[in-house]
């Protein structure tokens, strides 16, 4: 079995070296950063902190190199989806191509370029510390199922949630992915642009009632757009908050968004609270704080061009 | 002369002095006993819109001032309790005037003494660059109106001494409608600057995306003038035509609680958008939008520490 990894950041880089491990499955990676592709293919991918792993893989810049394969897992940063898939499905014409992605909208993409395409949530997270070398900070589950416009084969989405299992990333294959994924949008969306606008860690913007009130008013919109669309949460977002909201668990934690913030990233707003707003206008839901939030973050990434 | 005092030697209240003092008797009450030394020794400068340098009479304590015929509140709207408090007993013949964001100010200040009291309201603005040296920047209106023991012609009188002193001023027969115009476009242009980092500039009326920024600024516009119209106000302008208009001006002006939020100050969103949100519950209007930016911002104050 031959799995391209699309986007070979942090979350790509766990898919990866952990499917290396496989004697059944040749793992390649395609990825825009030239020290890090130098670096794995010299060295290997490196994993540390939650698991240590030496994963063995080709990887490339170049897109012409990718050999037919039989599955992509797509794990840019959103808004990068388009130009990441544009340049590989060539490889993926016979195969079937999951996304893993944060936020809403990724399937759509996909589906514009290849023919079988999965729906993924995942929770394992990290960061890379170095070309080569990737800091796993959380283990968590993975689900795959059907994209419902365009799926898989579902025989294809468990052989591909077998094969991440085997390989120490516990995958659930499943016949509606929906709900995973919307829980975790709606938990991203409610507290990551919070800690962005404010400059709070995550502890600290839930132990202020109000605004743990205003992260609770954008939990609502989100519920209410998931259900108009008959979606099923797997758990509460709120719960979710709540618990990462523990000093042991993540008070001190920066979102990601906070990070971007900081660092002057483009966000991955639109694919939040812009997909919340997005699909809540298609079934009638209003969301007047998604909205509102939504704009302020985009304000946030103009400021940087005065 | 008219003989004119101006309590809170801030960015507005030195533009008023500097200003003031081709036309009238100009005394400056500082907080500070060397920024009051400073004044009397350089005398007060204004550069930008205007080019002048003023000599004025500055004291840290009113009993060392003369009696004036108007006082000029100029301080920070969190400044106007200690301040006019330091005013008790003194200037028992003075009118006062008041020209802080929000609403609320006048009862503040009319607490400590019974003066006749004005209200304003000012959309000028400027830079602070040193304790008698401040940039004009936006040479914007000052409105005024009666408030307690004062007439429309009081107002106007004062408007009057104002732009004969080279400022813009206009004397309303009723504030209200002219400061709560001001109040919803402050609530909302200061908020959204202080949360984004965006000075005001054509962001703010855009909304040709679903995500730009101009929709989110309509919208607090639109629950502004419910408050406002619930508390049986009718608006002098429309904000959100005001807005557009200050972004068209070419200039990108920087709101003060952007300014305060860059410079990690406490700022004055308890008195503006605060100010909106009491109105707006006491006229039993729904505001989410603006209780929501209140909240994130409070909530970037106490990211500092």
């Amino acid at each position: 079995m031959r799995i391209c990894i699309v986007g070979c950041g942090a979350v790509g880089s766990l898919f990866a070296a952990n499917l290396a491990q496989l004697e059944d499955v040749e793992v390649w990676a395609f990825d825009a950063a030239r020290d890090h592709v130098e670096a794995i293919n010299a060295n290997g991918l490196r994993l540390s902190g939650a698991g240590d792993v030496l994963g063995r893989l080709r990887a490339t810049t170049d897109p012409g190199e990718l050999p037919a394969c039989d599955f992509g897992i797509v794990a840019t940063k959103a808004m990068h989806t388009e130009a990441a898939i544009r340049a590989t499905a060539h490889a993926f014409a016979g195969g079937s191509v999951a996304t893993v992605q944060n936020g809403l909208g990724n399937e759509q993409v996909l589906a514009a370029h290849v023919e079988r395409v999965m729906r993924g949530t995942t929770f394992p997270a990290g960061k890379i510390v170095g070309p080569g070398h990737v800091q796993w900070d959380v283990k968590g589950d993975t689900t795959l199922g059907p994209f419902e416009e365009q799926p898989a084969p579902f025989a294809d989405v468990e052989r591909l949630a077998d094969a991440c299992t085997r390989a120490g990333m516990p995958t659930h294959a499943v016949e509606d992915a929906r709900g995973p994924q919307w829980r975790k949008v709606i938990f991203n969306a409610a507290s990551n642009p919070i800690g962005a606008l404010t400059g709070l860690t995550h502890g600290r913007v839930c132990e202020r009632p109000d605004l743990r009130a205003l992260v609770s008013g954008l939990v609502s919109e989100g519920k209410a757009v998931a259900a108009a669309q008959g979606i099923e949460l797997d758990s509460d977002p709120e719960a979710l908050i709540d618990h990462a909201a523990k000093p042991e668990v993540a008070y001190g934690h920066k979102a990601s968004m906070l990070q971007d913030v900081e660092a002057r990233r483009t966000t991955e707003i639109d694919y939040l609270n812009g997909g919340i707003v997005r699909f809540g206008r298609e079934h009638g839901v209003p969301t007047p704080l998604n909205e509102a939030i939504w704009a302020l973050v985009k304000g946030v990434e103009q400021s940087w061009q005065q | 002369m008219t003989r004119v005092c101006v309590a809170g030697a801030g960015t507005i209240g030195s533009l008023f002095a500097a200003h003031l003092a081709q036309v009238a008797e100009v005394f400056v009450l500082t907080r500070r006993e060397e920024h009051a030394r400073a004044l009397n020794e350089h005398g007060l400068t204004v550069t930008g819109r205007a080019e002048l340098t003023a000599a004025v009479t500055a004291a840290a304590d009113p009993a060392q001032l003369p009696e004036p015929d108007l006082v000029i509140v100029a301080c920070k709207g969190a400044d106007v309790e200690p301040l006019t408090q330091r005013l008790a007993g003194h200037f028992p013949a003075a009118t006062l005037m008041t020209v802080q964001n929000g609403l609320g100010a006048e009862e503040i200040a009319g607490a400590h003494g019974s003066w006749p009291l004005l209200s304003a309201v000012t959309f000028m603005s400027g830079t602070r660059l040193s304790d008698t040296t401040v940039e004009y920047v936006l040479d914007t209106e000052t409105w005024i109106g009666p408030y307690r023991d004062t007439t429309p012609d009081d107002a106007r009188a004062v408007a009057a001494l104002i732009a004969s002193s080279g400022l813009k001023a206009e004397g309303f027969d009723d504030l209200r409608p002219a400061q709560w115009s001001k109040l919803i476009f402050n609530a909302t242009v200061n908020a959204v600057a202080a949360l984004t980092g965006l000075a005001h500039d054509p962001h703010f009326a855009e909304t040709e995306q679903l995500s730009d920024l101009g929709h989110l600024v309509r919208d607090l516009v639109d629950e502004g003038k419910a408050v406002a119209a619930a508390a049986g106000v009718e608006l002098w302008e429309d904000p959100w035509e005001m807005n557009v208009l200050a972004t068209q001006r070419g200039h990108r002006h920087s709101p003060s609680m952007l300014e305060d939020v860059k410079a990690h100050r406490p700022t004055e969103v308890d008195l503006i958008t605060g100010s909106l949100v009491r109105e707006a519950h006491k006229a039993g209007v729904s505001v989410p939008l603006h209780t929501a930016l209140y909240r994130l911002v409070k909530a970037k104050e106490a990211s500092y520490s």
